[in-house]
């Protein structure tokens, strides 16, 4: 039974993951971005690439690293540390979770292409201000062998820049999942300046013409297809999530440590000393759920959205308490922009958007749990 | 349990013991643990509540199952925490009872497997095992609480034995019990946590008397303890004399892990979804619902980090001082818990007998007893996260 402790080739791996990008895209490298108004930053996914974490999740017969759910958690955890923005989560995760399950030859080229960083991926799910991913009206209409797609997506994670985006569509047979060039005709991006400041889109399908090879499994069976992928996502993000508290509470410690009020250290009153405890626990709760989702996803992923939805939910949670107690045990510093802090909350914030917010995975854990 | 990581291995381990429970598990055993008037305490004066209580008892006792993790030499069943894991998961499958709960099992077992002589393992483990002694606690005071540290009872040097005259009290079954770990003052010159013992005591030494404190709960398993002259033979320390601490603080860890466990029995008891399925109104209750769903969420959690703290610890990492998390989280959810269950019962919990009442009184004790959730935090801060003290 695999256990719920990091093994040594995890441990080598976030020492390495903390080194890289402590060094190419800590929070300054955000902070950069955010002032020139970029919101990706390709040459870093090379290096990624580089190193094998594009292919984290992609079959070594497609020359991926194939390394599983559990290491992919353990790099987008440091990101989590550091706010580094790549197209991780998307591309890494999500869209090579999806694509190998299938064994043709288009997949698997694919699949090579994201390996060494030459293709990425966004998901289009949304329709409403919540995430609600099996409420579609996005219609898909078949024409000769092939559908024209109509309507909305919104708040679309890396759907400026990602190369290809997989769209839930709804046709006459079901859920129809779609795989198509986010240049495609009649598909417009509207770019919306986020408080994370990363890239998301509302996209408008107008008449998009698709050929039926860009159907992925089923028609109908779109919702399925789309299951594993959502769940890594969920899960890489509250590893994502987890890191991002982390490094907020570790902020906060250190200055409880360093600052004094009334001659003395402010970590030495017991109203500070007991609130930070209490987040430690929290974060210590949150970490383990992180784990456990992780080592279901490699070792048993058909019985992971309870799993998964408890590490959702907690992680959401445990970030913005975090960061609210951040901000509120810096005093006035904790409120200005100079500081790193606010640059945590505003991740924190979308981040507990961003597929399932607490709520929503509340609610699929007290349905699984049978109330 | 499939939402911790269950894992696929150790099949032949699984059909052993699946069989052994089918043979060996009497039908009456098989009530998912009910209430805390189904718990087996064992010990000398313990009247067993049927036959097959007593039978369950003894066919674990000679499996080593009562403490399977055990060496087998010492009345346990030698398994690693995987097969611990295994035996555990497949007796909730039929809703076994836990054959026997004690103080002995809990706290003293560890403590004497870590710091007793050979013989003194010898001696006490496997009586232990058979659920033949029941032990209780003897640490707090009425001046020595929290400040633990500050215990007076005291015991003056005799040669080959010692005399001890003192006090102590919330000593928890100490009426029931046969023997108690204390901790006595040993060396008055010494600073504080350097002059105190690990002793254990025959509760039938000439000069020790106990007198019961009723709960809240109305039940009254609390007493008073006083010590009056009584002899104690040095052979009957545990660890290094004046270092006390030491056993003291690593048996406590112990209990906080248990008492976070909800292993003392008042955690037992019917699932929260289940309870709220069941009733009149927890399914339609806005506020009751959204309730229960967060404390669903964090009780797998803690789930979770129990299993996590397991696994390091058979790594050889211990737990240490992270324990009082698990004491802290795990005590404050299980008052959670029984709030949202009165709630969800509504009147029908309020009358005294067999309702959620007694569970969600006992429960209050749960963030006192063992440390308050304020020391716990404290603990936190100062060991872990390295705040100022
Ligand atoms: C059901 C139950 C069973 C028990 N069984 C046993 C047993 O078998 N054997 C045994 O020896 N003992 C037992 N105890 C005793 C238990 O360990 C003590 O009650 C506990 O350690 C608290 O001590 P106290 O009651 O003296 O409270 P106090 O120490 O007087 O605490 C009073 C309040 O002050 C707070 N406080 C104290 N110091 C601090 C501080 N430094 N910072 C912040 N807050 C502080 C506490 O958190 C608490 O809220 C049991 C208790 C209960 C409730």
């Amino acid at each position: 039974m695999a256990k719920l402790i990091q093994t040594e080739e995890e441990t080598l791996l976030s020492e390495a993951a903390h080194g890289f990008l402590s060094k190419s895209a800590p929070v300054s490298r955000l902070r950069e971005m955010r002032d020139s108004g970029e919101h990706s930053d390709p040459a870093l996914w090379q290096e990624m690439a580089a190193a094998g974490w594009a292919g984290v999740l992609v079959p070594e017969a497609a020359e991926g690293s194939d390394m599983g759910h559990a290491a992919a958690h353990v790099l987008a955890r440091e990101m989590g540390r550091n706010l580094t923005v790549s197209p991780f989560l998307s591309t890494a995760v999500m869209a090579a979770t999806l694509l190998r399950q299938f064994s043709d030859d288009s997949a698997t080229s694919k699949l090579k292409q994201i390996a060494v960083g030459g293709l990425t991926y966004a998901l289009a799910l949304d329709e409403t201000a919540k995430f609600s991913p099996d409420q579609v009206e996005l219609t898909a209409q078949s024409r000769g062998n092939g559908y024209v797609l109509n309507g909305k997506k919104r708040f679309v994670v890396d759907g400026c820049d990602a190369d290809r985006i997989l769209v839930l569509a709804k046709s006459d047979a079901g859920l129809c999942l779609f795989d198509l060039a986010n240049k495609a005709q009649g598909l417009t991006q509207n770019a919306l300046k986020m408080i994370d400041s990363r890239d998301a889109a509302d996209l408008i399908f107008d008449d998009v013409e698709v050929s039926g090879e860009a159907l992925l499994g089923d028609p109908g069976a779109g919702f399925d297809v789309l299951k594993p992928a959502l769940e890594a996502g969920q899960a890489a993000l509250a590893a994502e999530t987890t890191g991002l508290a982390e490094a907020a509470f570790s902020l906060t410690t250190d200055y409880l440590k360093e600052r004094k009020q009334f001659g003395i250290t402010i970590g030495s009153f017991q109203a500070l000393q007991h609130r930070a405890a209490h987040l430690w626990c929290e974060i210590e709760l949150t970490h383990s759920a992180v784990l456990n989702a992780g080592r279901i996803l490699d070792e048993t992923p058909d019985q992971a959205t309870l799993a998964v939805s408890v590490a959702k939910a907690r992680a959401t949670d445990t970030a913005q308490k975090s960061v609210q107690e951040g901000v509120q045990m810096h005093g006035g510093i904790g409120m200005t922009d100079e500081f790193d802090m606010g640059f945590y909350m505003k991740r924190a914030r979308v981040a507990a958007e961003w597929l399932g917010d607490y709520g929503y995975h509340a609610g699929l854990v007290a349905q699984l749990r049978g109330f | 349990m499939g939402e911790v990581n269950a894992g696929r291995d150790h099949a032949e381990f699984r059909r052993e013991v699946r069989e052994w429970l089918e043979t060996n598990c009497p039908p009456e055993m098989r009530d998912g643990a009910a209430g805390e008037s189904s718990i087996c305490w064992g010990g000398t004066t313990w009247v067993f509540t049927c036959d097959e209580q007593k039978i369950w008892l003894d066919r674990c006792a000679a499996r080593g199952f009562t403490v399977p993790t055990w060496p087998k030499a010492y009345g346990g069943a030698g398994l690693s925490r995987d097969e611990d894991k295994i035996l555990k998961q497949e007796m909730q499958a039929i809703g076994a009872r836990s054959p026997l709960d004690s103080f002995g099992i809990w706290m003293l077992g560890p403590a004497l497997l870590k710091f007793g002589t050979e013989e003194q393992k010898l001696h006490y483990l496997p009586p232990i095992a058979r659920g033949e002694i029941r032990w209780c606690q003897g640490y707090s005071e009425p001046g020595a609480g929290s400040d633990l540290a500050g215990v007076q009872t005291h015991a003056a040097d005799q040669g080959e034995t010692w005399l001890v005259n003192g006090q102590k009290i919330w000593t928890s079954y100490a009426d029931r019990a046969d023997w108690i770990f204390a901790l006595l003052r040993t060396n008055r010159d010494a600073k504080k946590h350097l002059g105190i013992s690990f002793v254990l005591m025959d509760m039938r030494s000439p000069g020790i008397t106990t007198r019961p404190i009723q709960l809240i709960s109305g039940a009254s398993p609390f007493c008073e303890t006083f010590f009056e002259n009584v002899e104690v033979p040095k052979t009957q320390v545990v660890g290094t004399i004046d270092r006390g601490w030491d056993v003291a603080k690593y048996l406590l860890t112990h209990e906080r892990e248990m008492i976070s466990n909800g292993g003392n029995a008042m955690g037992s008891g019917r699932a929260l979804g289940a309870v709220l399925t069941e009733s009149e109104t927890g399914q339609s209750d806005p506020v009751l619902r959204g309730d229960a769903m967060r404390a669903e969420v964090d009780s797998l959690a803690m789930a979770m980090t129990l299993e996590r703290y397991k696994d390091q610890a058979e790594g050889g990492q211990g737990v240490g001082d992270a324990s009082a998390m698990l004491k802290y989280m795990g005590t404050e959810l299980n008052k959670t818990r029984l709030e949202l269950i009165m709630a969800t019962d509504g009147a029908d919990a309020l009358t005294w007998g067999d309702t959620p009442a007694s569970s969600w009184l006992r429960t209050k004790a749960n963030s006192i007893e063992g440390g308050t959730s304020e020391v716990m935090l404290s603990i936190i801060s100062r060991r872990i996260l390295n705040l100022p003290g």
